[in-house]
């Protein structure tokens, strides 16, 4: 194992935002600010939905606000198509039945000293490795 | 008001996720790769995010409501039972795919790229289909 693209600075000061964004929603909405919920909850679900769109809309706002201040976002997908998809329904699929998904597990839950999110967490970091080992990176 | 809270923090959080370096697939995989190449960088931002938020989680739980609205909605199941662990499992191994979670995968929208678009549906796909497994067992 080597180490190599090693941002530690700015993955601190992005979770530091992070971690402030899930407090600003609990504390004044009351909310646990799970991406895969709310995401969820806006389009099946019938209350809170223009809180949780607004939530979302968001989201897709920050890297806009981000790239007007500095210049741009890297974001490099190279995956197939075929890839794309089935990972997308696993992703939809696994984060409904396991009731969260990195941020409403492995950030809120694990603040919370959830033992569900901590053994969600742990699990899927370890398929998530696997899968990474077995087909490449 | 709720609205506006819900965009702000939706905001600071996509704010967060770009400046970690979450909305760049490649990345993620770099974390996931610990057997070869290794990028610990992600492990800063769960690290950064849970010492922000966990200590003032559990001064202001022991206020009776938030600010905006009736109560708290903080999920209370406490079983271990098969879909949290087979769900996650079955997220991870999506995630690791292509290196997408959801937050990042919805942030990513703002790239115009069709390989985004066509993972969020499948997503959304997967959530739907996940309801109808959950609505059978109940």
């Amino acid at each position: 194992m080597t180490i190599i693209n090693f941002t530690p600075l700015s993955a601190f000061t992005g979770g530091i935002l992070i971690g402030f964004a899930v407090f600003i929603l609990f504390i004044f909405n009351g909310r646990m600010a799970g991406v895969s919920s709310i995401a969820s909850n806006a389009f099946m679900q019938s209350t809170d939905r223009p809180d949780n769109f607004l939530f979302l809309f968001g989201l897709i706002l920050g890297p806009i606000f981000y790239s007007v201040f500095s210049g741009g976002v890297v974001s490099n997908m190279t995956s197939s198509y075929a890839l794309i998809i089935v990972a997308g329904l696993l992703v939809g699929f696994g984060t409904k039945i396991g009731s969260g998904c990195t941020s409403g597990h492995g950030i809120c839950g694990i603040s919370r000293f959830s033992l569900r999110s901590i053994i969600a967490t742990i699990s899927f970091i370890i398929t998530g490795v696997l899968t990474v080992f077995i087909f490449g990176a | 008001m709720t609205k506006l809270i819900s965009l702000i923090s939706g905001l600071i959080f996509g704010l967060g996720l770009t400046i970690s370096g979450m909305v760049n697939p490649e990345k993620v995989i770099g974390f996931l790769n610990i057997f070869r190449e290794w990028d610990p960088s992600l492990i800063f931002v769960m690290v950064g995010a849970i010492i922000t938020f966990s200590p003032l989680y559990l001064i202001f739980k022991r206020k009776s409501r938030p600010i905006l609205t009736q109560f708290f909605i903080i999920p209370s199941k406490k079983d271990l039972d098969k879909n949290l662990i087979i769900g996650a499992s079955l997220f991870g191994i999506g995630w690791g795919l292509v290196g997408l979670c959801p937050g990042p995968a919805i942030s990513a929208l703002s790239f115009f790229k069709y390989e985004v678009y066509a993972f969020v549906a499948c997503m959304f796909i997967g959530f739907y289909l996940g309801n109808i497994l959950i609505n059978r067992q109940n």
